[in-house]
């Protein structure tokens, strides 16, 4: 793992006691909250609802045990003894004071973590497939890319008061496990045909207001022209991004308005100018921080525990068949750890329960955690012996749900129990559904099915490249939930159809148990999944599932 | 004519707390809507705004939100309001657990 240079260190360091002098600086007066704001949301903080919330960045989504342990301890001494893991990568506390913000900041930088640019007009926590180093498809290790955008992008002069807020992600597999044609820039590492290593680079992607999949600007970028390529990305949006409505600021919509040839251009124009800027220190940087990213040394083992196992306990085969992916070395395994216990709050762990994954990363894991765009937590390498052990503590913390994947591993935004940009709920309707599929002993009949729920057009909750998307709305002072249908988050990303009319609170998660309903009876066999299903047979009968047969003749007299 | 002015309560997030707070008839600031001045005529809500919005030393996103004046005090006619006045519905955490 990357370990922090002095330099990081002293500007961590400097960064947290400017805040510390900016929060003492409001608090007598000399700041007003205008003046203030700015400040708080480049340091992650924001006013919510009920209270402060600190988001905290886990860079490309991996943390050691200490890490693990030390976000425990914050959540106990200044919060409500949990924490809540966000579809960034970013773990956010929902309840602490003003006060103690710097403190928390101070505690995160005792183990190398830091909140600067989780929020604000910047660029902000590069995002990575969480079994990146792990997973038996990749090509490349993407998080070293993810750590030296973070050194480049972190306090870029340049890019602090960018027109909109700035979101990359990279991925070193062909399978994309990191929504990249949703980000503003979306790295793919890819090799040409002569075997050389480079990008290719996806740009314009986004959901929220206006959903967009991002378009390819260029389809091979050579490894050592990355950090200039990207600096003439941002540089060209930044001129032609749009400050005069928030709603058109994102480069999606600069992509949009000006056609991708356009921008292209612009950026090849951009990118020839600054090339000869970057001397190749970035590449020293970048080989040492490759180095940091070493694999750790996998034994061979004899999976003999595991097989014994398997075979005996039928939980255990559950959980390993739903929970386990494919390693790149024999005899491993990644081991997925479900936040998504039935009617608990997706995405939250509490600090018992942090600091059993700490250990068991320790113990058995190369002292290695991942935090999934899919708010859960990762076991990126165990050996498979180990696996049985592991499995017995995780269930003694209430961490062995057996359901990644399925209908109840659902991602949900904080909602409107917690975000004071949200227009409806999110949580209860994830926590009902769960509840309910798991009632009707239907989930694992049901197989690979993504739900996912947005508060409000935001679309913090992915709702758009959902199976199923729910989207959370004011209607007149009531909840409303609307559907979509047939998003596809992966390499194959698509944006999902709306049903039609919305659905009240009441009526959403009957209306979600139809069109699973609907799903079964249409499938050609039970290997067909929801989404190939729904590609083949259309939205009709799931729209007469939703609102019968008589809709279309009353609207068409 | 003009429109019938809905009921009013003045509220905001506290400074250092972060947590939601109305403001009283003698312009104290108060966790309990209950307790908070419910205002009827707009020139009166809109001067009363104005004077709240401008003690940025205690508070943070001061607005007029719409109540129904009740015996036990206002309560909130928006969902919104509702969940601001009580916490979260996922844990008994927030004012609806400092009320017990």
């Amino acid at each position: 793992m990357y370990r922090y240079t002095d330099f990081d260190a002293t500007f961590v360091a400097e960064r947290n006691a400017q805040f510390r002098a900016q929060v003492e600086r409001r608090i007598d007066g000399s700041l007003t909250e205008d003046e203030f704001k700015p400040l708080r949301l480049m340091n992650g903080l924001y006013l919510q609802l009920h209270a402060y919330m600190l988001r905290v960045a886990i860079p490309y989504g991996t943390l050691s045990s200490a890490q693990m342990r030390q976000l425990a301890y914050i959540a106990e001494r200044w919060d409500k003894g949990y924490g809540h893991f966000t579809t960034r990568q970013n773990i956010q506390f929902n309840w602490p004071t003003l006060r103690d913000v710097p403190d928390m900041l101070d505690a995160l930088a005792e183990v190398q973590m830091h909140a600067i640019q989780t929020s604000g007009n910047t660029i902000r926590n590069v995002t990575a497939d969480h079994f990146a180093g792990a997973a038996a498809d990749e090509i490349a290790d993407p998080r070293p890319v993810a750590e030296l955008i973070r050194q480049w992008s972190t306090d870029h002069p340049e890019f602090q008061f960018l027109p909109r807020k700035f979101k990359i992600a990279v991925t070193g597999s062909p399978n994309d496990r990191a929504v990249t044609k949703a980000h503003d820039i979306g790295l793919r590492m890819v090799r040409n045909d002569a075997g050389e290593p480079g990008f290719e680079v996806i740009v314009g992607g986004g959901l929220g207001r206006t959903p967009m999949i991002g378009k390819v600007v260029r389809d091979f970028l050579p490894e050592a022209d990355l950090l200039p390529y990207l600096e003439a990305v941002v540089s060209v949006w930044n001129l032609l991004g749009r400050r005069d409505n928030k709603y058109k600021s994102r480069i999606k919509i600069t992509v949009h308005e000006h056609g991708i040839d356009d921008i292209r251009a612009r950026v090849e124009e951009r990118f020839a100018l600054l090339r000869p800027a970057f001397t190749g220190v970035d590449q020293q940087l970048f080989a040492q921080i490759k180095a940091d990213f070493a694999p750790p040394a996998f034994a061979d083992r004899d999976t003999g525990p595991f097989d014994l196992a398997y075979a005996n306990d039928p939980v255990f085969r559950s959980w390993a068949d739903t929970n386990l992916s494919a390693h790149r070395a024999p005899g491993h395994a990644i081991a997925q750890i479900s936040l998504k216990a039935h009617g608990a709050t997706p995405g939250d762990a509490t600090a018992d329960q942090m600091r059993v994954m700490a250990d068991l990363a320790e113990r058995y894991g190369h002292d290695e955690l991942r935090i999934s765009h899919e708010q859960n937590v990762v076991l990126p390498h165990v050996h498979k012996a180990d696996l049985p052990a592991i499995h017995a503590a995780l269930k003694d913390a209430g961490l062995a749900t057996a359901n990644i994947g399925k209908i109840s591993d659902i991602i949900a935004c904080p909602g409107m129990d917690y975000c004071a940009l949200a227009t409806a709920r999110s949580i209860p309707i994830a926590q009902e559904i769960a509840t309910r599929f798991d009632q009707l002993k239907l989930e694992h009949e049901v197989g690979d099915l993504k739900i996912k729920i947005s508060g409000c057009i935001n679309a913090c909750g992915h709702h758009h490249v959902g199976h199923i998307g729910i989207l959370g709305l004011d209607r007149a002072g009531v909840e409303n939930y609307q559907i979509t249908l047939g998003g596809d988050h992966t390499e194959t990303a698509a944006i999902g159809q709306r049903t039609g009319p919305g659905f009240s609170a009441d009526e959403i998660v009957p209306a979600i148990e139809r069109i699973v309903d609907t799903y079964l009876s249409e499938r050609d066999s039970a290997e067909e999944t929801f989404i190939d299903t729904f590609r083949r047979v259309g939205m009709t009968p799931f729209k007469t599932a939703l609102y019968g047969e008589s809709d279309k003749k009353q609207k068409a007299a | 004519m003009p429109a019938i002015f809905t009921p009013k309560v003045i509220t905001a997030n506290a400074l250092l707390e972060g947590d939601v707070v109305y403001l009283t008839q003698d312009d104290t600031w108060t966790r309990n809507l209950k307790d908070a001045d419910v205002l009827t005529d707009e020139a009166d809500a809109q001067i009363r705004l104005i004077d709240a919005s401008a003690r940025t030393s205690e508070v943070v996103g001061v607005y007029l939100a719409d109540v129904s004046p009740g015996k036990s005090g206002p309560k909130p006619t928006h969902f919104r309001e509702a969940f601001r006045m009580r916490g979260p519905s996922n844990y008994p955490h927030g004012k609806q657990s400092e009320a017990l």
